[in-house]
């Protein structure tokens, strides 16, 4: 029935797309992939809200400290204790105590403070794109009281909110995940095309590079790089350098797979036609070899960025990576993962379900756009 | 096949011309072959091995054979798609000659921006209507491509070139915008046809351009190509394994069997009366029109013989139903029979081989 309907639906679509570019017709094979758009509209506004603009997502700066070290996570309400309905929900205040049992400090909702949400308020000042000065933050309290706070999912050991926190940190391990792909896709790109297109000497050269790459395992040297790394260097210097090594580590793969599409491609007769016309190697390369991996690279590109993600997250777990004052997921998670704060700040956790829906969403891209760039595949 | 006695008539061009366009003498393509982690060279796949023929201008030279004997590589090396081993290529172009003169030249020994040159005078027609046009251009994008490669810019006179080749190959002007998967297998052989025809060329080499069609399409197609013969006085290298076509199309045919050629001759002389034992085979498989002619098909033993490890002799012998010891150790030469007649066969002439 529904596939009766499908196929009535798309008769038409498919006659009015007739004569239309390669592009549209991924487009149009994408669009109908609803998992494939689903991660695509989540990878979307992972990136907006993480890579664009964290200060406007986030209640609070990154830097912000508060008297409220290691507190739980502010549920939301919407019913008070009372069993009152509020149209507009609110979160109650936190209010300290030291539990002389076990020593510790703990926090209670004191129910008489009750600090209603709201979105679009004001609050502390920032640069938007670090150029429009701004003050309104998607959500916060509507509160006066200077002691009025949200952490919806708590706070850690300096007060800091741990949902902003998250946000920043996403914002450098996606942005490693993308200027490092795109860094290895150029690498690969490049090397692979000159390795299958010329052959001889430079092909030998590169093949025995990228075997030399693949026969030594990831992570010890992934280790053994990032650990020259000196450790006097500014933060940023660190961030560019890791960027670099896992993409130099990586480029070895899709270097091979380019230079076997260019070999196959090169012998395909389109390509010859237009060496027989007398087109030039960079119009052969441009407009008949590189234009057909395109689709594979993209792919194989997509279904990477996860796996520079999580080495990332995996070296800075370590304290190999990148160290704080810099946040990503990796350093949270050495904030988190310890026994200590697994038992007295679980909500810390909170970053894995950010990594995990990441990476299952650049998978559900990459998957469709694997059966959507081959559109020919399917007539 | 159909095509044989439909339009016979039509296979001979009206006017013959004798002025040669292409001479080729002793050309030879060895592929290296290449083991291990050095990339040693431990032989040759000898897939064109001395190859001598011509071209006269507006005719059509079928070659035959069967997979593998090097008739694709042949085609290639001529216009230097594969740098050929050996030989020479002696071309009469009309870009390289001064005021309105011809002038032969042999094509290996061009440089680059001569050889650009003469590229526009010898276009290819390619095999596969899939892999032959790139997905990712339009139709006019492709048969523009070898007009930009030669400088012209993209403009109403191209377009109106471009427009006037679609219709002439029998496609319409709206197909213009259109990408290649949206055309079927014979309509995708007219556009490449279209792209070869391009920039006024004199030389065609068609390499199986319709092997992969349909028999209907392919008797249309290849009417087509002897329309355009006519009409721009093209001269086509023809390559075929499928003899019914090559006497449909050409006025003179060369067989090849293992990057040699074994005879050449005018197509009728070499159907009714082959003088090498490998053209009778291929032609004892063609199927004949009589009803009531009983098939007498030889059976060739075994498989064409490898290129990179040819036979002692003459390659043929391991196959051949008239083999004597003499043929086993020393190779044929190519020699002229009859007029116009040549092959390599030690006993050509005495043997009483059957056409058809
Ligand atoms: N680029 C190449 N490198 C090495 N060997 C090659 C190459 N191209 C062709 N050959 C070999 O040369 C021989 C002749 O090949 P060719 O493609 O010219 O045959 P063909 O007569 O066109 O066959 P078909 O009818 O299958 O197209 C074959 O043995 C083939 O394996
Ligand atoms: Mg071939």
């Amino acid at each position: 029935m529904a596939v009766a309907e499908q196929t009535l639906a798309s008769a038409p679509v498919r006659r009015k797309q007739a004569s239309q570019s390669y592009l549209s017709l991924v487009w149009w094979k994408f669009r109908k992939n609803r998992t494939a758009v689903f991660g695509g509209v989540l990878l979307l506004v992972l990136h907006i809200a993480m890579v664009g603009v964290p200060e406007f997502v986030s209640p609070y700066l990154l830097e912000r400290t508060s008297d409220y070290v290691e507190a739980k996570p502010q549920r939301i309400r919407f019913f008070d204790q009372e069993g009152n309905f509020h149209l507009r929900p609110f979160v109650y205040g936190l209010e300290k105590k030291i539990d002389l049992a076990k020593r510790t400090r703990v926090y209670v909702d004191d129910p008489i403070r009750i600090y209603p949400l709201g979105f679009f308020v004001a609050g502390e000042p920032y640069q938007l794109f670090g150029l429009i000065p701004l003050k309104t933050h998607l959500y916060g309290t509507l509160s006066d009281d200077p002691a009025a706070s949200v952490f919806i999912m708590g706070t850690d050991a300096l007060g800091r909110d741990w949902f902003t926190r998250i946000l920043y940190g996403g914002r450098l391990s996606l942005m490693i995940g993308l200027i490092g792909q795109l860094m290895t896709i150029a690498f690969g790109t490049i090397l692979g095309a000159m390795s299958g297109y010329y052959g001889g000497w430079v092909d030998q050269l590169i093949q025995r590079a990228t075997e030399l790459l693949g026969a030594i395992p990831d992570i010890p040297l992934f280790m053994a790089l990032a650990a020259a790394i000196p450790s006097f260097w500014s933060p940023i210097s660190v961030y560019f350098m890791l960027t670099l090594i896992l993409s130099f580590v990586r480029w070895g793969g899709l270097a091979r797979q380019v230079r076997g599409l260019i070999l196959s491609l090169r012998e395909r007769e389109y390509a010859l036609a237009a060496k027989s016309a007398g087109g030039s190697d960079s119009r052969i390369m441009f407009r008949h070899l590189l234009p057909g991996t395109m689709s594979h690279v993209i792919v194989i590109a997509t279904l990477a960025i996860p796996g520079m993600i999580l080495s990332e997250t995996a070296l800075s777990w370590l304290g190999l990576g990148l160290r704080p004052p810099l946040t990503s997921w990796g350093v949270l998670l050495q904030d988190a993962a310890t026994v200590r704060a697994i038992h007295t700040t679980p909500w810390e956790l909170w970053t894995v379900p950010f990594i995990l829906l990441t990476i299952l969403a650049y998978n559900m891209l990459g998957d469709g756009l694997r059966d959507a760039l081959d559109p020919y595949s399917g007539r | 096949m159909s095509v044989t006695n439909q339009t016979q008539s039509q296979a001979q061009p009206p006017t013959k011309n004798d002025t040669i366009l292409l001479d080729v003498k002793g050309l030879k393509k060895y592929f290296p072959i290449q083991k291990g982690f050095l990339r040693r060279t431990v032989g040759y796949v000898k897939a064109v091995d001395d190859i001598s023929f011509f071209v006269r201008e507006g005719e059509t030279l079928g070659v035959v054979g069967e997979s593998g004997c090097g008739k694709s590589t042949a085609g290639r090396s001529i216009i230097r798609l594969y740098e050929p081993t050996a030989g020479q290529v002696s071309f009469k172009s009309q870009v390289l000659g001064s005021n309105g003169q011809t002038k032969t030249v042999n094509l290996l020994d061009l440089n680059a921006q001569e050889m650009k040159s003469v590229r526009q005078e010898i276009s290819m027609i390619f095999q596969d209507p899939v892999n032959s046009l790139n997905p990712r251009m339009s139709v006019s994008d492709i048969i523009a491509e070898p007009m930009i490669i030669h400088g012209m810019k993209m403009g109403q006179d191209t377009e109106d070139i471009i427009v006037s080749l679609l219709e002439r190959v029998g496609l319409r002007s709206d197909h213009l915008r259109r990408y290649p998967h949206e055309f079927s297998g014979g309509q995708r052989q007219r556009i490449g046809i279209a792209r070869a025809l391009s920039l006024n060329p004199s030389l065609v080499i068609c390499d199986e351009p319709v092997s992969a069609l349909d028999v209907s399409i392919q008797a249309q197609t290849l009417n087509l190509l002897q329309d355009l013969q006519k009409d721009f006085n093209l001269a086509y290298i023809f390559v075929a394994h499928d003899m019914s076509v090559v006497e449909h199309i050409s006025d003179r045919v060369a067989v090849m069997y293992v990057g040699k050629i074994v005879e050449m001759a005018e197509t009728d002389a070499l159907f009714t009366n082959p003088l090498h034992p490998y053209t009778e085979a291929l032609l004892s498989s063609v199927p004949k029109p009589d009803p009531l002619y009983k098939p007498h098909r030889i059976m060739m033993q075994g498989e064409v013989a490898d290129p990179s490890n040819p036979p002692s002799g003459c390659y043929f012998h391991p196959r051949c139903r008239y083999a004597q010891d003499l043929c086993k150790e020393k190779s044929p030469e190519f020699r002229q029979i009859k007029h116009d007649h040549w092959t390599a066969c030690h006993f050509a002439g005495e043997l009483k081989l059957e056409g058809i």
